[in-house]
């Protein structure tokens, strides 16, 4: 009995308790363990889901990680969610496609030298019908007549869309708002018509709801090539290289020390982050680049823009590169670069 | 437009080539749904056993806090979690976001509230006689706290199996906390979001007949268990 008793001082569940904690404590130490100890350094890259969806960023993660022990961990958001990564110290590198919002994104000093990757076009897709009257118009001309479209139809209780937008302040979502703007509507009323879809996702899902819709969209080149080679939509491009429609794609490290009053974010890993930036920039990766998708779509799907801008040729591109996705006539102003001059001559 | 059939052909050509992609995924889905549960179990079970056994002030409270838990949405839950593991959050210092510890960890915290509501209820299903006869019988208060675990061990299994589908089916928490990067965190619902957002609809399909079967079987076990009971109670009592 005296055995019994001196059982029942610590109950079932308080032993039981510690076994619950015990056991997690094991978890999350061996997380730690395995990620600082054993496993190879992480680097984590916050992207545009363009990139992604369209397979590049898989083929270069291949190749970087076999000549270098780090692993790549690629986490697809819109360029919106990467900075916020980068803001929260979640992610080591950002690549994007917004040039206003990598502006703030630098004078903010959450990130540093910033380096223009590529490039290619964004295009209006839509129906094959094209009921609205666009195909190889100008993009103001285009947006306009889908709105008169939109605003024509006879159903206007917001069952019919003809107009999906990603709605996700990704860069493209960032493109079409100004592109709104540049045909000389006020984006905010637009967004609010009947007609008017926001879904909220990223460009692959954001196709696919306009396809099924019969609807139009604004979308990458890359992304569209590859979803039409691979017969999910039907949508087709339906406008024309111009320079409205320029989409230039950045890649920035995180800044380590981040701006006054916030922890230093003494996780990011920065070294890799900018030998990542140069392995993107050297001449094999922009080859690669430019090469990516040729033969199963017969035309890049980007284009490599380092060697165009060190060389100012093509110069209607590079003119039109730099007016869209230069800041203070450079793609990275001194004051937002920290070593690695070799970068930028 | 989508070919539905080609995909489910593809699909099913993916699944007995036994693609190393595809295994991995429903291999880490299993895995970390796995240690979430028994994790939960660990933390829910003292829980339980508290709440069914003993009488305390505010215990109906508690109980309907966790009650209400069990429906929360797993992306608000994701959330909150990444907040906290962001390096940025309060947690940030342990580095867990984007790897398997946040996901085992977040699925547990996930499941914890449905595991201690079923397993209460089976515990409070009890008979109360049981426990004062394993004490007359000269148990001790632990000894008879775990005769009558095992008098509910239908209910026990039950909130676990319950558990395991939640957490296996969840795709909130695996995307906000995991990332959803290929080959370390991605698992069967996040994998099949990004392999739909891609138009590699092969894959997607593939993984979504897996994860049906694996729900399916699991559903299908818990009927089982059910139907078994009578006969589960009579092999147990010759011991």
């Amino acid at each position: 009995m005296t055995k019994h008793n001196d059982d029942s001082k610590m109950q079932t569940w308080q032993k039981l308790l510690i076994i619950a904690v015990l056991a997690t404590t094991i978890v999350v130490a061996g997380t730690i363990t395995y990620f600082t100890y054993l496993a190879k350094r992480r680097l984590i890259i916050s992207t545009t889901t363009s990139l992604y969806d369209t397979g590049l960023l898989d083929e270069i993660e291949k190749n970087y990680e076999a000549t270098h022990n780090v692993d790549i961990n690629i986490i697809p958001a819109g360029t919106g969610i990467a900075i916020q990564h980068a803001q929260n110290g979640d992610a080591d590198v950002i690549l994007v496609h917004a040039p206003s919002q990598e502006k703030t994104f630098l004078e903010q000093g959450w990130g540093v030298n910033r380096k223009i990757i590529a490039y290619n076009f964004f295009t209006v897709v839509g129906p094959e019908n094209d009921p609205a009257a666009t195909k190889g118009k100008t993009t103001n001309t285009a947006l306009r007549n889908i709105a008169n479209y939109g605003g024509n139809l006879t159903d206007q209780s917001g069952q019919t869309k003809i107009w999906v937008s990603r709605g996700d302040n990704s860069g493209t979502h960032t493109k079409e708002q100004s592109l709104w703007k540049a045909a000389g509507y006020n984006y905010t009323l637009i967004s609010k018509e009947p007609w008017y879809a926001s879904v909220g996702s990223g460009m692959g899902d954001t196709l696919n709801v306009a396809s099924q819709k019969s609807a139009y969209t604004l979308s990458d080149i890359g992304t569209f090539l590859k979803f039409e080679k691979d017969g999910v939509i039907s949508s087709v491009a339906l406008l024309t290289e111009e320079k409205s429609l320029l989409n230039v794609y950045s890649v920035m490290a995180v800044n380590q020390t981040v701006p006054a009053n916030q922890t230093l974010h003494d996780q990011i890993n920065y070294n890799d982050a900018m030998d990542f930036i140069k392995y993107l920039t050297s001449a094999e990766t922009q080859q690669f680049i430019e090469n990516y998708g040729k033969a199963d779509y017969g035309q890049s799907l980007f284009v490599g823009a380092v060697q165009p801008l060190k060389d100012n040729a093509p110069q209607l591109i590079v003119g039109w590169i730099q007016s869209a996705a230069f800041f203070d006539g450079s793609e990275c102003p001194p004051q937002y670069r920290n070593g690695f001059p070799e970068l930028y001559t | 437009m989508v070919d539905i059939l080609g995909g489910i052909a593809k699909a099913l050509q993916l699944i007995i080539s036994g693609d190393p992609v595809l295994y991995g995924i429903v291999y880490r889905s299993l895995f970390f749904s796995g240690i979430a549960i028994i994790l939960a179990t660990l933390w829910g079970t003292p829980i339980a056993m508290l709440l069914g056994l003993k009488n305390f002030r505010g215990k109906t409270v508690v109980k309907t806090f966790f009650n209400s838990l069990i429906g929360i949405p797993t992306v608000v839950l994701g959330l909150i979690l990444y907040l906290v593991f962001s390096n940025g959050g309060p947690l940030g210092f342990l580095g867990l976001l984007y790897t398997p510890g946040a996901i085992i960890l977040g699925e547990a915290v996930l499941v914890t509230p449905i595991l201690i509501s079923i397993m209460t209820s089976a515990i409070e299903a009890v008979d109360p006689d049981i426990m004062n006869l394993a004490k007359t019988l000269g148990a001790s208060e632990s000894q008879a706290s775990i005769a009558v675990l095992k008098e509910a061990i239908n209910g026990v299994l039950l909130s676990n199996i319950a558990s395991f589908n939640r957490a296996i089916a969840e795709l909130g928490v695996a995307l906000l906390v995991g990332g959803n990067i290929a080959g370390l965190t991605d698992v069967l619902t996040t994998a099949v979001s990004r392999y739909t957002a891609r138009g590699e609809l092969d894959l997607a399909i593939a993984l979504g007949i897996i994860l049906m079967v694996i729900v399916f079987l699991i559903n299908m076990i818990v009927i089982a268990a059910r139907k078994a009971k009578m006969l589960f109670t009579l092999w147990r009592s010759p011991q």
